[in-house]
């Protein structure tokens, strides 16, 4: 490999890339260090913080499940099919991504809501959906779900045709294709884009607290919480921010140990 | 090629449009004001504008508490307008608030329910009744304050008692951060019922809701005071802001959004 010199241009790189790497870190550093000046875990109300921390976790893994489970098929067809408006309906279910949260909560509203689209059907099968648990799952799917589905239609399209082609000659067909070929092979940008469609979900905010409220105990996840804490306790909404940040870190940490457990099991079989 | 120097046209057309908005006004006024105050303020705002060219008022409207935690961590900003003395002593605690504050107006709570009354809600016993899906504003919000002193006045009341509190807290499905979205909650038809201020049924609500009034023994004076930050930009542009509040056209805008003057004598109003 040849030797790279200390050039000016490799500088730029370095400085450039240090004011990022600074910005992007250096929030984090000022909460930490925020927290510690003001003792913030002493001014935490310790019963709250379980609940929202339960509350995230379910919601978020019924997102993931639901988004695997719905998003799959949808990416694979986009990815696999030709059929009308084709083009049209993949920027519609792409748009959540530049959907203003507020915007996506109001629309969940407008739909789901009492006086909304479905309202009267769903009011006459005695299901309410806003200010509920659901309303929290459906407005993450909304927002996260999109982020998957891209992904994995990417995945999707990297797999060669001429493996599937290949595969089908052999006898393989419909689902044995899809669940032995094309699914392990795709499984690196599935499990990406999953991750990412987690995150998002934790994050959510503007559409949650629009369509499903904010009521502690049954809608208040952990990023409800730190809002609803900034207000009359910014210690505690310090100290809840950086709990979040170390659950989101661990789990990322467990997804970059499982992506390299993966790519070394491949690359030793 | 052609597209993109269209686009780079245009972009560039959008900026200096930005820019030219933003040279035209010389001095800013920043004032941040509790969300019950959007109508009556922006229509001071534009009397004051008229009376002071080059002058823009800029607005943040929110609930009271995130008005407060915002100028203790900093924010910039020449007036506070509260929605009651806790936010506005926080303020001062956090050292943003060094002068004298006046009292400009005063509100009381009101119960709002959707106009097709879904949960049959006839006044405030019935917020106990089950499964009455009730909306009010989160802890630390004025408006949640002012209720739950209601609520206390209510419980010690023979003619209600604890359980009648338990119950109606029990009924709450969200707990919103200003007031302007417990009352945007209920127009939609979203919630059963809401506990708001009487100036937030606004001409744009009042056809979407049914008002009940709380009566004196329960309800609370909510007390709106005023102050000039420690560090405005624009110091006598915002005592001038205050004293135009505080004048007896200001003193009528309020009144006419639904507020209590807080010089109701002198200015012979209500």
């Amino acid at each position: 490999m040849p030797h790279r010199n200390f050039k000016l241009g490799s500088l730029t790189v370095w400085l450039i890339g240090g004011v990022g790497l600074l910005f992007l870190t250096l929030p984090i550093l000022a909460l930490i260090l925020r927290a510690i000046e003001n003792r913030a875990w002493q001014s935490v109300e310790a019963a709250v913080i379980p609940e929202a921390v339960y509350l995230s976790f379910i919601t978020t893994l019924l997102t993931v499940i639901l988004t695997a489970l719905f998003g799959t098929p949808l990416a694979y067809l986009f990815a696999r099919f030709r059929f009308p408006f084709k083009r049209l309906l993949n920027v519609l279910i792409e748009l959540p991504i530049v959907m203003p949260p507020a915007v996506a909560g109001l629309a969940l509203l407008v739909t789901f809501g009492r006086r909304g689209l479905l309202g009267p059907i769903l009011d006459d099968l005695g299901i309410r959906l806003s200010f509920s648990g659901i309303a929290v799952v459906m407005a993450q799917t909304f927002v996260a779900a999109p982020f998957f589905i891209r992904a994995a239609q990417i995945g999707f399209q990297a797999v060669s045709r001429e493996i599937e082609d290949a595969a089908r000659v052999d006898g393989a067909d419909g689902l044995a294709l899809f669940f032995r070929i094309t699914l392990p092979l795709s499984s690196r940008a599935l499990s990406a884009g999953l991750i990412l469609c987690w995150a998002r979900a934790l994050g959510e905010f503007g559409a949650t607290i629009l369509f499903a409220g904010n009521s502690e105990g049954r809608t208040r996840t952990m990023t409800l919480l730190v809002y609803t804490l900034f207000e009359g306790n910014l210690d505690a909404a310090v100290w809840t921010g950086l709990l979040l940040i170390g659950l989101a870190l661990m789990a990322l940490m467990a997804s970059q140990w499982l992506a390299h457990k993966t790519s070394t099991d491949e690359s030793e079989s | 090629m052609k597209s993109k120097n269209l686009l780079i046209v245009v972009l560039a057309l959008f900026l200096s449009i930005g820019f030219a908005v933003h040279a035209q006004d010389n001095r800013t006024l920043t004032v941040f004001a509790a969300a019950s105050l959007t109508d009556a303020f922006e229509e001071i705002a534009l009397a004051f504008e008229a009376d002071n060219p080059g002058v823009e008022v800029v607005f943040n409207f929110t609930g009271s508490s995130d008005l407060a935690t915002q100028l203790s961590e900093g924010a910039p900003a020449d007036v506070f307008a509260s929605a009651n003395t806790r936010q506005l002593l926080n303020a001062r605690e956090a050292g943003r608030i060094t002068g004298q504050v006046r009292i400009f107006a005063r509100n009381h709570l009101v119960l709002i329910v959707p106009a097709d009354n879904p949960a049959a809600v006839q006044g405030l016993a019935d917020l106990a009744n089950d499964g009455v899906l009730l909306v009010i504003a989160a802890p630390d919000v004025p408006v949640r304050d002012y209720t739950d002193t209601m609520l206390e006045r209510l419980a010690a009341d023979p003619g209600y008692g604890e359980a009648y509190r338990d119950a109606v807290l029990a009924n709450v499905v969200s707990e919103e951060q200003n007031v302007r979205q417990v009352s945007a909650k209920v127009a939609l038809g979203e919630a059963d019922a809401g506990i708001v201020y009487a100036s937030d049924v606004t001409p744009d609500l009042v056809d979407d809701v049914i008002v009940f009034p709380i009566e004196d023994a329960f309800n609370t004076i909510a007390i709106y005071p005023m102050a000039v930050t420690n560090d405005a930009a624009e110091p006598e542009l915002a005592q001038a802001f205050i004293n135009a509040v505080f004048a007896c056209e200001g003193q009528a805008v309020l009144v006419k959004w639904g507020f209590i003057s807080a010089r109701p004598l002198t200015c012979g109003l209500r």
